[in-house]
């Protein structure tokens, strides 16, 4: 594959919830070793833009290509897809039954078909990634919210992904562990991981996004560069956002 | 005086003797007809469950249907039928069977609900996390979604288990020579309750063991979560 393809690829995208329509039209490319970042307003569309994305809900028209595979295309193995595409969620979603370590290596397991003892060296190796080899044999409900959600970025992380999709990682955390999670976060960055994040976390992205994309309404209204897009927007709209996060 | 007679009609010594070989016979074939009960009712009862998570919508339609008319019926009633009127049409089944067949459809009736509760129980977002990482439906259901649901599961599918194997006693109704069947004959045999008495602690002895498992099995799932 070519290397100035990008790894993601959204053209056309619109989704309706019955006669409600979410998402009127995306289009947005993601390069290699891109961060971008995605804001707006609460029912603006984001979480569903990022969850169209590995299909978790079912685009009603457009296409989404990942590392030039078209996702929506009928002969796509969807599993197979989903392997690189990696998703972090609000509420982390880890799996109560299961150790850290479980946690991390099951997909290893299931979807790549390795052994148990190649599962759980590769998870041991993301859990490091992530600050908590030593946490690899603790059930989520004996780890802080933290430590939960860093958890759930070496269990996305642990399937080698493509690319990355975070929506709110750090919105469910009390602000004193909000660093840890951005530290991951940043981490991941510097080693050349591509990623979309979802997230008001404004000072997080002034330092470490490329784009900054601002969406409203179900359509993407302005997207550049941090301080573009922070300090001197050509909608009056974004200002108006940014403020009333940053109060 | 009175204390006596009492003695003598309810703990007859020498009619327990000649009747307790009966009452052990029994003993053993509750226990067998329970045990099928039990294992062909929350197997039956977990498949039924896992089908119906597949959201077929004319499959789960019937599956419903079935589970509320099972969870209506008095036991009794099916196994007088299908020992009874069953017949009628070409179908015959020993009474043991009959009983069996019967306990464990309401069994499974019962299971197919607690486990859809638990099934239904577990997070949309289990769900989601398993499919993002490429888990297929199956894998997701089987690797997460069932062992969280089994553990909810575990206490009210004990207490329902052994509400329905104690129906084991209404195969006395069709003959199946279980405790209280044996009871009653030899009751009806020596004119004397003893048997009876017998009957009942067989029962106990069957099943507070099983009471006190379920009472431990909900305190031991009640702390782990
Ligand atoms: N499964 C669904 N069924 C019906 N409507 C939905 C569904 N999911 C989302 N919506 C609606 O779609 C709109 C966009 O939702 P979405 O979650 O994508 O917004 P968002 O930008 O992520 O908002 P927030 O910042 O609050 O997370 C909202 O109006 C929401 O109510
Ligand atoms: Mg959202």
């Amino acid at each position: 594959m070519s290397g100035d393809r990008p790894i993601l690829e959204v053209r056309g995208l619109h989704k309706s919830f019955g006669h409600l329509e979410v998402l009127k039209g995306i289009d947005l490319a993601v390069r290699k070793g891109e961060l971008v970042f995605v804001i707006g307003p609460s029912g603006s569309g984001k979480s569903t833009l990022l969850r169209c994305c590995n299909r978790l809900e079912e685009p009603s028209s457009g296409s989404i290509l990942v590392e030039g595979v078209d996702v929506m295309a009928p002969g796509t193995n969807i599993n197979a897809v989903r392997r690189r595409i990696g998703m972090v969620f609000q509420s982390f979603n880890l799996y109560p039954h299961l150790d850290a370590l479980g946690n991390v290596s099951l997909a290893l397991r299931k979807v790549v078909g390795q052994s148990r003892a190649e599962a759980e060296l590769a998870g041991q190796a993301a859990l490091e990634r992530v600050g908590l080899a030593e946490k690899a044999n603790s059930f989520p409900n004996e780890l802080s919210g933290g430590q939960q959600q860093r958890v759930a970025i070496a269990r996305a992380l642990a399937l080698q992904p493509a690319i990355l999709l975070f929506d709110e990682p750090t919105s469910a955390l009390d602000p004193e562990l909000v660093g840890s999670v951005l530290a991951v976060m940043r981490e991941l960055r510097e080693s050349g991981m591509t990623m979309v994040v979802v997230s008001h976390e404004m000072r997080f992205a002034r330092s470490a996004a490329d784009r900054v994309i601002f969406m409203d309404h179900g359509l993407i209204v302005e997207q550049g560069t941090p301080e573009k897009l922070f300090n001197a927007p050509d909608h009056q709209r974004i200002k108006d956002f940014i403020a009333s996060i940053e109060h | 005086m009175q204390l006596e007679r009492l003695a003598d009609t309810f703990f007859n010594l020498q009619v327990m003797q000649q009747y307790l070989p009966k009452i052990v016979e029994g003993f053993f074939i509750t226990i067998q007809i329970a045990l099928a009960v039990v294992l062909a009712g929350i197997a039956s009862g977990l498949l039924l469950a896992l089908v119906r998570a597949f959201r077929i919508k004319a499959l789960n339609f019937f599956i419903i249907l079935c589970v509320d008319i099972l969870r209506a019926l008095p036991p009794l009633v099916l196994i007088i039928g299908f020992y009874f009127a069953l017949p009628a049409i070409g179908i015959r089944m020993s009474a043991w069977v009959a009983t069996w067949l019967a306990l464990s459809l309401v069994l499974m009736a019962f299971a197919e609900e607690i486990f859809w509760a638990g099934i239904l129980a577990v997070p949309k977002g289990q769900w989601e996390a398993a499919r993002s990482t490429g888990l297929s439906f199956v894998q997701t259901l089987t690797d997460v979604v069932m062992p969280q649901a089994v553990r909810l599961t575990i206490p009210p599918l004990t207490n329902r288990t052994i509400a329905i194997t104690k129906g084991t006693a209404l195969g006395a109704v069709v003959a199946v020579g279980e405790i209280l069947y044996q009871a009653q004959t030899a009751y009806s045999f020596s004119y004397n309750p003893s048997p009876l008495v017998l009957g009942a602690v067989a029962y106990l002895i069957l099943f507070i063991p099983v009471v006190y498992f379920g009472r431990w099995v909900e305190t031991r799932f009640a702390w782990k979560r």
